[in-house]
């Protein structure tokens, strides 16, 4: 059985309740948004609170999860891994396991459900860095019979080309973005172009818990299915340790798998919720996607509709990230982590390429699961970790997705043979 | 903008527009990229164009994520941006414009986030000592301009908002409430570019606007010759064109295709 969305709503008694009726996380989030878009938001807010309290639509996305996706994903006692450290148990969330191998079609399907269920609307653009995203939508449009266009950066078409062409195959049809950077945020940049001309029969399938308000709360809404699943799993003596977790990781790009995952222990004031952002070439370098850790780069700005720390340079222009990791090459993080931070609910840090790497082969070699280069920024920052906890603690892994994709960049990073 | 002039930004916009306000006239307000082709050639293509008959002005300020833009100013910015273009540097621009003689009104067209990192309050202060009378942020919607809009009122200079073919009448309602200076009435869904035609709906999309207020309705996006802002002047209080210009000061000569653009415009706008 997946658990029922509903069970967030009512059992959030963390002692605030974000975001606001204007779509703010204190004083990150909001809309800024060009006034053409207005309508389309509200709308979408509309569709978000009805479906939210819609058991039909609820039952039907339910039933997808469960036969389609192949929900709940399993909880996997990393055994090896925690021999390897010596360490606290360590348990990993097989987000991987999801149909099409990344938590991404959490939050593709029911978006897409929503939106074609009640609104009625056939044509999705969506954004895609590492393409789990795009290849999530594309699998969702197909399923549901909509039309689907992705915007993918060049450079990210380079380096993710497996999922290019899965992309074509599923029927939707990328569209290379060679503007800018080329990467995640300016396929964003062109999605809301391409919504904003066609916005009354379109809807941008937006991947992660950013941009303008809905989308943050709607995206973290449909992921937190990550976190309920796992907190009844740890609980559940037969599924788990029979016990709650006394810290859980998550890698933090846009930030979904991360708050998917926290929100459900948002209540557990004993579990330390941890974010790993994307450290790159080290934050001295400049050359990384890692908002909170660099204080020259990272301030507070507006990106792509919403408020929250942004890496940019000292005149307002956004700051060119680095990533070996492509979906966590954005220069912003979702505004609810920005919030969680401030109020020291969540912490966050940070795991270099060169550290990810390790963590990538680390998990290959010790439990025989290849982790998508994401995930693997949680896996490399375990070693980190283990000075701050205890033998006796638990530590839940959000195993965000599944490495194929990233085959040819490891492969060009990593000898093997020795 | 200048020490002795007793109007306020917003009174100073509203007066240039009213100059031409008319059955079949309307101001020409053109929109041009600081630091685009180069920083010298930007200012004297203002110039020339102050020359050709335009109204009021208003000067962009590059962005690295324009996502209301098209493919024709996002080159152009993105070009400015290469050629070191900073906001201070847009400041002085319009400075150099009053400084040699320029008397239309200027808005500032920037993203917000530029205005943000620099400081709202500092951001209006130096603007409006630059000779700058009101302010254009495509990504800051009523909802999210409250502590623009104080500041504005303060220096008395105008925050202008856009109404879309998407807007429905209770945003008509809000933005018209809200806007000063103008109310920027975007023709089409979509980004900015020149585009063949006007769209059918354009007139009874003005009329709705006005019916709900005296402040003024521009025109823009899509607006790209002087038959079409002929159109605009016979439906709406100014006509605004921005790609089309860009276009034109992409070729070799820049300077004069702009210019013959401008005064066309103008004229199609005044009527004649």
């Amino acid at each position: 059985m997946v658990d029922n969305m509903q069970a967030i709503f009512t059992a959030d008694d963390y002692g605030f309740h974000y975001p606001d009726s204007r779509g703010k996380f204190g004083p990150y989030g909001g809309k800024y948004v060009p006034e053409t878009l207005i309508p389309a938001l509200e709308e979408l807010e509309e569709i978000h609170a009805t479906a939210m309290q819609d058991t039909g639509f609820q039952d039907e996305l339910n039933l997808l999860l469960e036969t389609y996706v192949g929900r709940p994903t399993p909880l996997t006692h990393a055994r090896r891994l925690t021999e390897h450290f010596g360490g606290p148990e360590i348990y990993l969330k097989r987000e991987d396991l999801a149909h099409t191998g990344a938590h991404k079609i959490n939050n593709a399907l029911g978006q897409a459900l929503m939106v074609k269920r009640i609104l009625g609307k056939n044509r999705v653009v969506a954004e895609t860095g590492a393409g789990q995203h795009g290849v999530a939508t594309a699998t969702a449009c197909a399923l549901l019979d909509m039309e689907c266009v992705v915007y993918m950066g060049s450079v990210d078409m380079a380096r993710q080309a497996p999922n290019v062409f899965r992309m074509q195959l599923l029927g939707a049809e990328v569209r290379e973005v060679s503007s800018g950077s080329q990467t995640l945020k300016d396929a964003i940049s062109e999605a809301i172009r391409d919504w904003v001309t066609n916005v009354p029969d379109t809807h941008y399938l937006l991947g992660s818990a950013l941009g303008p308000h809905p989308y943050p709360v709607m995206v973290r809404n449909l992921q937190s299915v990550i976190g309920r699943e796992a907190r009844r799993q740890m609980l559940d003596p037969s599924t788990g340790p029979g016990r709650l977790p006394d810290v859980v990781v998550a890698c933090v790009g846009g930030g979904s798998n991360a708050i998917g995952m926290f929100y459900p222990f948002l209540m557990d004031p004993g579990v330390r919720l941890m974010g790993v952002e994307a450290g790159g070439r080290g934050i001295e370098s400049h050359e990384h996607a890692s908002r909170f850790a660099d204080p020259k780069l990272g301030r507070l700005g507006v990106l792509h509709g919403t408020r929250s720390y942004v890496l940019q340079d000292e005149d307002g222009q956004i700051a060119l990230t680095h990533s070996i990791s492509a979906g966590l090459d954005y220069a912003s993080v979702g505004p609810e982590h920005a919030l969680l931070r401030d109020r020291k609910r969540a912490e966050y840090f940070y795991c270099t390429d060169e550290q990810a790497l390790a963590g990538f082969e680390l998990l290959c070699r010790q439990e025989g699961i290849i982790p998508a280069l994401e995930s693997a920024h949680a896996v490399g920052w375990l070693p980190e970790l283990m000075s701050e906890v205890s033998p006796d603690d638990l530590v839940l892994v959000s195993l965000s997705g599944r490495g194929d994709k990233d085959l040819d960049t490891v492969m060009a990073e990593l000898p093997l043979g020795d | 903008m200048n020490g002795n002039d007793p109007m306020t930004g917003v009174e100073r916009i509203r007066s240039a527009i009213a100059k031409r306000q008319g059955d079949a006239t309307a101001a020409f307000m053109p929109y041009f990229p600081t630091g685009f082709p180069s920083r010298s050639e930007s200012v004297a293509m203002m110039r020339s164009m102050a020359d050709a008959g335009a109204d009021l002005f208003e000067i962009g300020f590059p962005f690295s994520d324009p996502l209301a833009d098209g493919p024709t100013i996002q080159a152009a910015t993105h070009r400015a941006l290469l050629n070191g273009m900073t906001t201070r540097d847009g400041l002085d621009i319009a400075k150099e414009l009053r400084e040699a003689g320029i008397t239309q009104p200027f808005c500032a067209m920037s993203y917000y986030n530029p205005i943000f990192n620099y400081g709202i309050d500092r951001f209006i202060e130096d603007a409006a000592q630059a000779g700058f009378d009101g302010f254009i942020i495509p990504d800051l919607p009523p909802d999210e301009g409250e502590e623009m809009e104080e500041a504005c009122r303060e220096a008395g200079l105008a925050l202008v908002y856009f109404l879309a073919p998407s807007s429905s009448r209770q945003r008509i309602e809000l933005v018209t409430s809200r806007s000063t200076g103008f109310v920027y009435l975007v023709s089409v869904l979509g980004t900015t570019g020149a585009r063949a035609s006007l769209p059918d709906y354009l007139t009874d999309l003005v009329a709705q606007v006005r019916a709900d207020t005296d402040t003024p309705v521009c025109v823009g996006f899509g607006v790209s010759n002087g038959e079409q802002a002929a159109q605009v002047a016979s439906i709406a209080d100014g006509a605004i064109v921005g790609s089309a210009l860009v276009k034109a000061a992409e070729g070799p000569d820049g300077a004069d295709a702009v210019k013959s653009l401008a005064r066309e415009l103008a004229r199609g706008a005044h009527g004649h």
